[in-house]
């Protein structure tokens, strides 16, 4: 299924602020992998979580929860977190 | 981009997955702010934080002040003093509600029928000698007759500068009564003569506390990541202070930029109201803090730091494991 225009540039400005807030090295936004668990294998906490929401919320104008954060596993799972939020 | 499939093989990357999926949340609390002890260089008492508040005396206020703790997210209940086990019903509010950890001086016995599976760590602070001298007593020949062979209990031996080069007789004597121990290091609070770290010391006790791993690993829970970052107070070429510990009370934190912290963590006084500004005294030098669930913590909370290297990312996991095991999220 092709992914949409808005959803491909939803997912590079995700992953940039992932890479910007997280000071990611070696890593482009386009070469980011969106299904990347960003616990499990980057090593991110519920602080850099925190940190990530709050720059999220201002650019998408959501509101994230703390108790959300499990949902928030990977790119592609933020992004559709985010797509719900402002159908909400 | 380094990321932790890349760095770890099978075997490590199980362990890293087992302790990842923990989410510990603590807070602290001052059970009581008497104790059955007068022990020189003991912060509690030293900076005058048992008069900072009024004890809570009715328990079932305890009973609700613990439930509005558990529904603000802490799962893991470190319960110091004073002495915690002079008013147990207080520790049973804690223990019914949440995983709970009870720091004694272990000379007064904790029912088993009552607290079937609480972790208990009893302090200890050198041998014979040094206990006498700081605390007025052989605290080690009451603690171990009271807890010989309890599976839920260890021994938290603070290392004195006099203990250098002598550690080991206790080591045998706690693994003698069946206990596990960690390590951790005295800060001399009250200048007391004689226990002052140097350099010299710190990096002899470091060795020995590395030779007691190797020689005793059924008993000592360490490991020497932990052992280097306590003894140099460097972690990835950064010293541990005021501006990196994690274990500052939540809303007391002021500190910009705010460094990586445990999340929600509180210090509760005695009277369920106040807070403590830290998880030790307020006024002590953090520069020389040897607090050891506060280096723990900063490694803890500095997990991507560690993704540099396979070896930094293995220490991270020891200490991380070291840890869960001390407060028994992981078996030992």
């Amino acid at each position: 299924m092709a992914v949409s225009t808005d959803k491909k540039g939803m997912i590079i400005r995700i992953a940039e602020i992932i890479i910007f807030e997280l000071k990611l090295e070696k890593i482009t936004p386009e070469t980011f992998d969106p299904d990347l668990d960003l616990v499990d294998e980057l090593g991110v906490d519920s602080m850099d979580l925190a940190t990530i929401a709050l720059v999220l919320q201002d650019e998408y104008g959501i509101k994230i929860d703390e108790d959300d954060y499990p949902k928030l596993r990977n790119i592609n799972m933020i992004a559709e977190y985010i797509r719900q939020k402002q159908t909400e | 981009m380094k990321t932790v499939s890349s760095l770890l093989d099978k075997a490590w990357h199980e362990r890293y997955r087992k302790i990842s999926a923990l989410n510990i949340r603590s807070s602290i609390y001052d059970v009581t702010n008497r104790c059955n002890l007068l022990c020189r260089g003991c912060f509690f008492f030293s900076s005058n934080e048992h008069k900072a508040a009024t004890e809570e005396m009715d328990v079932e206020k305890w009973r609700q002040f613990v439930h509005r703790e558990k529904e603000r997210g802490v799962n893991l209940a470190i319960l110091i003093g004073g002495e915690p086990t002079l008013c147990l019903d207080r520790v049973e509010a804690f223990y019914a509600q949440l995983p709970t950890y009870c720091a004694t001086n272990g000379q007064i016995k904790i029912p088993r029928e009552r607290f079937p599976d609480m972790m208990v760590g009893i302090s200890l602070w050198g041998d014979e000698e040094d206990e006498k001298i700081l605390r007025g007593k052989d605290t080690f020949a009451v603690s171990g007759k009271n807890y010989e062979g309890d599976p839920y209990t260890y021994y938290l031996y603070t290392i004195t500068p006099k203990q250098v080069g002598r550690i080991e007789s206790m080591i045998r004597k706690i693994t003698d009564v069946g206990l596990k121990v960690h390590l951790q290091l005295l800060t001399n609070d009250e200048h007391v003569d004689g226990f002052f770290w140097t350099e010299e010391k710190l990096r002899d006790v470091r060795a020995e506390m590395d030779d007691m791993l190797d020689k005793y690993p059924n008993t000592v829970i360490s490991c020497k990541y932990y052992h280097e970052i306590i003894t140099t107070g460097k972690m990835m070429n950064r010293t541990f202070g005021w501006a990196e510990c994690p274990s500052v009370t939540e809303p007391m934190d002021n500190r910009s930029p705010r460094p990586k912290r445990l999340i929600r963590f509180i210090r509760w006084a005695s009277d369920l109201h106040t807070m403590h500004r830290c998880c030790t005294s307020a006024t002590r030098d953090c520069s020389t803090c040897k607090d050891g669930a506060a280096y723990m913590s900063w490694v803890m909370v500095n997990k991507r730091d560690h993704l540099r290297s396979a070896k930094d990312l293995q220490n991270w996991i020891e200490v991380y494991e070291m840890f869960a095991k001390l407060y028994r999220f992981i078996p030992w």
